[in-house]
């Protein structure tokens, strides 16, 4: 059977030459942090795939630091605030943080366990398209807020924020400000010093690195506390022996993406155009979710009236087709997807919601064959439908 | 490569059975709706009876829902044909989980809908048919007063996931002021987990 990979906002697969590394360095052991020949070894490689992250976002070596996930650095600079400045050197004694009601579940679950450490946690709504609208945080922050945190773009609905002037009003009332990048780094070009974030958070798996490894970006003289505490690793950023086969892999997947990134846009505009007539053309009752123009390149999420999502995931699976779904039943809660209700679509058009994401070996071919097999399924699963 | 489920389910997913199809005349001598679509599910059961031997002789029926809520519904709608409807009224999800080789603990809510409907329409033709006094109303009994939290509430936290008193709380806020229901509700917990999940 055909397999049709469109779930690249989960995760990617290897680059071919990514892999290639990470073969070719199996036999690098040395322990990064010994003083002998072969940890100088290792140290160096490290030190080389940190200086290709940081070029990648315009940042300098030395404010990159590796973390085992996009959820550890996360969780790493939310948990910065409700600490008390005077036992560590935290950022500030500001219990107070603003972030948004679309994050991915490490920032809304970690935001919720601050809270009830004290920290007082304020969530901005977005538009129907799920643009953060920077009049509410304006509305929101206080000379109390210690850090505003908001995603550079969604990975249900790929809509991208405009980080530069979030940022700008986070730093007029001196608060710090973070970005969750996951979804953006490798797909759109991304420099910190023109967002002027404080913190940016990376995953390598998501740019055709390897899982188990991400990295946060921690801007010069911003005062910063370690989550994971131990050896002298990373500075003392990031306790712990680095993940050096890992680190060396997300270096060479950076490195790639600066070359094909550019190119690889263009083509995965035009396939998603492709995608939404032809989904258009051929299934009646669906509507596009996310915002029209301001949209990670290859991320197109649908709601398809009268059907349930995780039924049409599961049939796709069938045809050898993998997508996502925004429904509860997929979810393992009564709940579907807290972006899209965020986003104020009725329930039930969350419960019917596909989210296609295309990537870098995705054909035109592909996107045909999805069509056709999308409509048949969606045919199939409405005429059993109570709701169509 | 293991399916998600188990085979039953995907045979039953892939083909479901007895399912009305459009256009199809079936006429229905009860016809019960259950759920909907904001929950992310709903589900529609029609029965023909043979009045004098009081049988199911025949059923469609149709759903918004998931894999589970197919695949069940499906199963249900082959297990119940000629049986009584004293019979067919007794079938519980857990009969139906059973023929289904078992769904994971997170989908039995899923699985819930099918049984429902059915009932609903052996009591709509119970109340065409002049057998009212046969109708077992499924009427929501008020446990927490201070809450307003129901028995049906504290079933559907449990399919839901809760296992224990606090989780219960969580999910219903139930005795979270005076407390004194939670005798009560624990019985009910223990009740409906060994109903569900009891292997």
């Amino acid at each position: 059977m055909q397999r049709v990979y469109l779930d690249h906002n989960a995760t990617t697969p290897l680059h071919p030459e990514v892999k290639k590394i990470i073969v070719n360095s199996l036999d690098v052991f040395g322990n990064p942090s010994s003083m002998h020949s072969l940890g100088r070894e290792a140290r160096k490689l490290v030190e080389e795939a940190r200086g290709k992250v940081a070029h990648f976002i315009g940042a300098d070596p030395e404010e990159v630091f590796f973390v085992g996930s996009g959820t550890e650095a996360n969780n790493t600079v939310l948990s910065l605030v409700p600490c008390s400045p005077n036992k560590c050197h935290c950022p500030s004694a500001r219990h107070e943080i603003i972030t948004t009601a679309i994050e991915h579940p490490c920032i809304l679950e970690a935001s919720k366990c601050i809270r009830e450490r004290g920290a007082e946690v304020k969530y901005l709504g977005v538009d129907k398209y799920g643009k953060v609208d920077s009049s509410q945080l304006e509305k929101f922050i206080t000379n109390k807020t210690g850090l505003v945190s908001v995603m550079l773009a969604n990975n249900e609905i790929g809509t991208i924020q405009d980080i530069k002037t979030l940022a700008k009003i986070a730093h007029k009332n001196d608060a710090l400000f973070h970005t969750d990048a996951v979804q953006a780094v490798g797909k759109m070009p991304i420099n910190v010093k023109d967002l002027d974030v404080d913190f940016l958070t990376i995953s390598a798996h998501k740019l055709y690195g390897p899982k188990g490894v991400g990295a946060l970006y921690v801007k010069k003289g911003v005062r910063f506390c370690p989550l994971i505490r131990g050896g002298h690793q990373e500075k003392g950023r990031r306790a712990g022996t680095e993940n050096t086969l890992g680190i060396i892999a997300f270096g060479k997947a950076v490195e790639l993406r600066k070359i094909e990134m550019t190119d690889e846009t263009k083509r995965l505009l035009a396939l998603k155009q492709i995608l939404k007539q032809g989904l258009q053309k051929n299934i009646a009752d669906i509507t596009f979710n996310g915002h029209p123009e301001d949209c990670l390149p290859g991320t197109l999420n649908v709601s398809i009236d009268g059907v349930e999502g995780e039924s049409v995931l599961l049939y796709l699976d069938l045809e050898g087709i993998c997508v996502s779904t925004g429904s509860a039943c997929a979810s393992g809660s009564l709940d579907p997807s807290h972006v899209l209700l965020a986003t104020g679509i009725p329930v039930e058009r969350a419960h019917g919601s596909i989210r296609i994401s295309l990537g870098r070996e995705t054909t035109e071919k592909e996107i045909i064959y999805t069509i056709e097999k999308m409509a048949q399924v969606v045919k199939r699963v409405r005429e059993i439908s109570t709701a169509y | 490569m293991d399916w998600v489920y188990t085979d039953i389910v995907k045979d039953h997913f892939m083909n479901p059975r007895n399912v009305l199809k459009q256009g199809e005349e079936f006429v229905a001598d009860g016809e019960g709706m259950v759920g909907n679509m904001k929950c992310g599910d709903q589900m529609m059961f029609k029965i023909k009876v043979d009045k004098i031997k009081n049988t199911l002789v025949d059923c469609r029926w149709k759903t918004y829902g998931c894999a589970s809520a197919i695949a069940s519904t499906s199963v249900l709608s082959e297990m119940v044909k000629g049986m009584t409807l004293d019979k067919a009224y007794l079938v519980s999800p857990k009969d139906v989980n059973k023929n289904l080789g078992g769904l994971p603990d997170h989908k039995i809510h899923c699985s819930v809908l099918g049984d429902k409907a059915l009932r609903a329409a052996i009591n709509d033709y119970y109340r065409k048919n002049g057998m009212e006094h046969k109708v077992q109303k499924e009427e929501a009994k008020v446990i927490c007063q201070c809450m307003n939290v129901t028995d049906h509430e504290i079933e559907d936290a449990v399919l839901d996931g809760a296992r224990t008193y606090v989780e219960l709380q969580e999910k219903t806020k139930l005795g979270t002021v005076c407390g004194q229901c939670k005798d009560e509700a624990i019985t009910l917990l223990e009740q409906y987990i060994a109903k569900h999940f009891s292997k």
